[in-house]
């Protein structure tokens, strides 16, 4: 199998600011995910990309919820694939850093 | 920065931290439960596919000296016989409960159906079909949490220090991820329930956040840890074609049911070389696969992926479908057709034996701490028995709970000292300019999970372990003792700076563990030391004064009281 690239657009900053689009290009292996992609920018571009994830690849704690094309999915059960794929957080949840939102049950936060 | 107070304070909202706030509540006791993600969906528990072990002899006639037998057996010579005996007397308690709270137990012909798991003498294994074991506990948990007003549930959390004051656990300090700022808890009883160490490794079926948080803490506060050398590899995770949403352990259910063939490069079974043979059924201990899969792949006889191939091609389409359901057409998602084709698997990081030492009462030795769940080590000595996970967390967490309110209801107040917790805060509180790591913080715990894996898996050589030891005393000296940044919104480097700062200490104890048990043993098997010796029928024991591990040995207790 061999090699392929997207190219992953962005949307990153914090609530205070207008987001900026930063643009990554991925390699990757037919079939691996949206979260591999991210996880692959942390550990190669760079680190201080915010999102949230848990259970890695299972689908079992439902934290990687993002917008891709201005649809919410699950960035690990989403694939990659060749060329421009537009990554957002959730539109409807308070934003905190980048892909990352305040999604816990309001009676489950720290500040309330 | 915010002050919190409550009677206990439970780290980690998996199945051990929710049972323990729970009983604590029941107690009278006001709760604060904690975690670094979402309540009750991090952690394992979430993950487990399948089987939880308990002697209800509702498949076939059973009693709980039977299961506490095999769990010893499986352990081989190293499990703290009272845990490995509490496991199993209490377990048709939680178990009961459970079902009372409606998780939904597989049913057939009117009693709750049980498995047969490898190790078992008998078919002892509940379960919630179809591969929602851990969904169906998570979701059932979080819906009595929900109904008690006592517990307080706080998510987005990162504990990083118990704030020890006179010798004893007074509360612990935080990071806020979302705002990242300090928070301090006092309490007057604290649960360490945080879990394995699975993500030290590469290939895990772990969550992000078990990272061995809770040994880390635990350590600095003057509690031991035993049995760090023992890892639980997975033998049969999944490996190849690339698979999405599904856990990589899923093909243990498939085994339970329809047994399977694992198969080599050649297309042979091959667990007979290694001492147990299949005939159909999946009765292949956890520990003698991964050596029999390592072994083939070492002899060159793996899948191309590295691997053994596991097949089902043998097993009619209607079989398939009537056991799984809607797992097929998951898998058909991810272009899997077992009518017609085998996937590989390997040995994949699982489960952590060792961990915090406690007595049956889920007490360390620093007064008002305790430990629950996966966290604690000695109940499944140098090898645990498929199923007794979740029965670990669910008793566990029930137990310490119970004590701990117990005793915060006997003082008066915390104790807590605001001096004790400064260096706990200071650190929290750190500013340093910019990211001035030396390496990307996301690549070093990238390089700490290949290390680990490459050097100090399943099979472990002089060599390789030394090796492992100096490129981690390189990393701490790397790391540095401030972490990067501070003060921001969801700080990912700062957060893998915390992380590190645990990961690196704990994957110090498996190293130096592994280093000196110069035998092999259950999930730790030495290369240059092949034989299970009679002197090594000890326990490893850590503890950590003044930046210094200190290792002693002693004899497993035996006596199951």
């Amino acid at each position: 199998m061999s090699r392929q690239t997207a190219r992953l657009h962005i949307a990153r900053g914090d609530s205070g600011a207008v987001p900026r689009i930063e643009t990554f290009e991925v390699p990757f292996d037919p079939g691996n995910s949206l979260l591999d992609g991210l996880r692959w920018i942390r550990a190669t571009q760079d680190p201080t990309l915010a999102f949230r994830f848990s259970c890695i690849n299972a689908n079992a704690c439902k934290e990687c919820m993002m917008l891709l094309e201005g649809k919410v999915i699950y960035a690990c059960t989403e694939r990659l694939h060749e060329g421009d794929m537009h990554v957002a957080p959730l539109p409807n949840k308070a934003l905190v850093q980048d892909l990352v939102t305040e999604i816990a049950p309001r009676d489950e936060r720290l500040l309330r | 920065m915010m002050r919190l107070e409550s009677d206990v304070l439970v780290i980690g909202a998996g199945g051990a931290g929710i049972f323990a706030a729970l009983a604590a509540a029941r107690d009278g006791c006001r709760v604060h439960l904690i975690d670094r993600s979402l309540i009750g969906r991090g952690g394992a528990t979430v993950m487990a596919q399948m089987t939880v072990a308990v002697a209800l002899g509702e498949q076939c006639p059973d009693h709980w000296e039977y299961h506490l037998a095999d769990t010893l057996k499986a352990g081989r010579g190293l499990c703290d016989a009272p845990l490995s005996r509490l496991l199993c007397e209490n377990a048709a308690l939680r178990i009961r409960e459970l079902d009372a709270w409606k998780v939904g137990w597989a049913r057939e012909d009117g009693h709750l159906k049980q498995a047969l798991a490898p190790g078992h003498d008998r078919a002892r294994c509940v379960y919630v079909d179809f591969l929602n074991t851990g969904p169906a506990v998570s979701r059932t948990l979080r819906a009595q949490l929900n109904r008690i007003p006592a517990i307080r549930r706080i998510g987005d959390v990162l504990i990083t220090d118990i704030v020890v004051h006179e010798g004893e656990a007074v509360g612990a300090v935080g990071l806020h991820l979302l705002s990242g700022e300090a928070v301090a808890l006092e309490a007057k009883s604290v649960i360490i329930a945080t879990g394995g160490l699975t993500r030290l490794y590469r290939r895990n079926s772990g969550s992000l956040n078990m990272g061995g948080d809770g040994y880390a803490l635990a350590l600095r506060a003057g509690a031991e840890l035993v049995d760090m050398e023992f890892v639980q590899f997975f033998p049969i995770g999944h490996l190849a074609p690339r698979m999405i949403g599904m856990d990589p352990i899923m093909w243990d259910p498939f085994r339970y049911k329809l047994g399977g063939r694992l198969l080599n490069a050649e297309g042979d079974e091959f667990a007979d070389r290694y001492g147990q043979a299949e005939s159909g059924d999946y009765v292949l201990t956890r520990d003698v696969a991964t050596y029999a899969i390592f072994k083939e792949v070492e002899a060159g006889r793996g899948s191309p992926a590295g691997g053994a191939y596991l097949s089902f091609q043998h097993v009619p389409e209607a079989d398939l479908r009537n056991a799984f359901g809607p797992v097929i057409d998951r898998l058909a998602k991810n272009g899997i057709d077992l009518t017609r084709m085998p996937v590989e698997v390997a040995p994949i990081a699982h489960y952590h034996m060792g961990g915090v030492r406690v007595n049956a009462s889920m007490e360390t030795r620093v007064p008002n701490l305790y430990a629950a769940g996966e966290a604690v080590g000695g109940a499944s000595g140098a090898n645990r028995l498929s199923g007794n996970a979740l029965t670990e967390a669910f008793v566990f967490g029930e137990r310490a709970g119970t004590v701990a309110a117990a005793r915060a209801k006997s003082r008066a107040a915390s104790g807590w000292n605001d001096k004790a917790a400064q260096p706990g805060l200071d650190l929290l509180n750190s500013r340093s300019s910019g990211l001035d790591l030396p390496h990307n913080s996301a690549a070093l715990v990238v390089e700490l999970q290949a290390l680990m894996a490459d050097n100090v898996g399943p099979f472990r050589t002089e060599g390789k372990l030394l090796d492992a030891r100096q490129r981690l005393e390189q990393m701490q000296r790397e790391l540095g003792t401030v972490p990067p940044g501070g003060g921001s919104h969801y700080n990912m480097v700062r957060l893998d700076w915390l992380d590190l700062r645990n990961m690196l200490l704990v994957a110090q104890t498996v190293v130096r563990a592994a280093i000196e048990r110069k035998e092999s043993r259950g999930a730790h098997q030495r290369e240059d030391y092949p034989g299970m010796l009679p002197a090594w029928e000890l326990n490893q024991v850590f503890s950590y004064q003044d930046g210094k591990l200190g290792l002693s040995r002693s004899p497993p207790v035996k006596a199951a009281q």
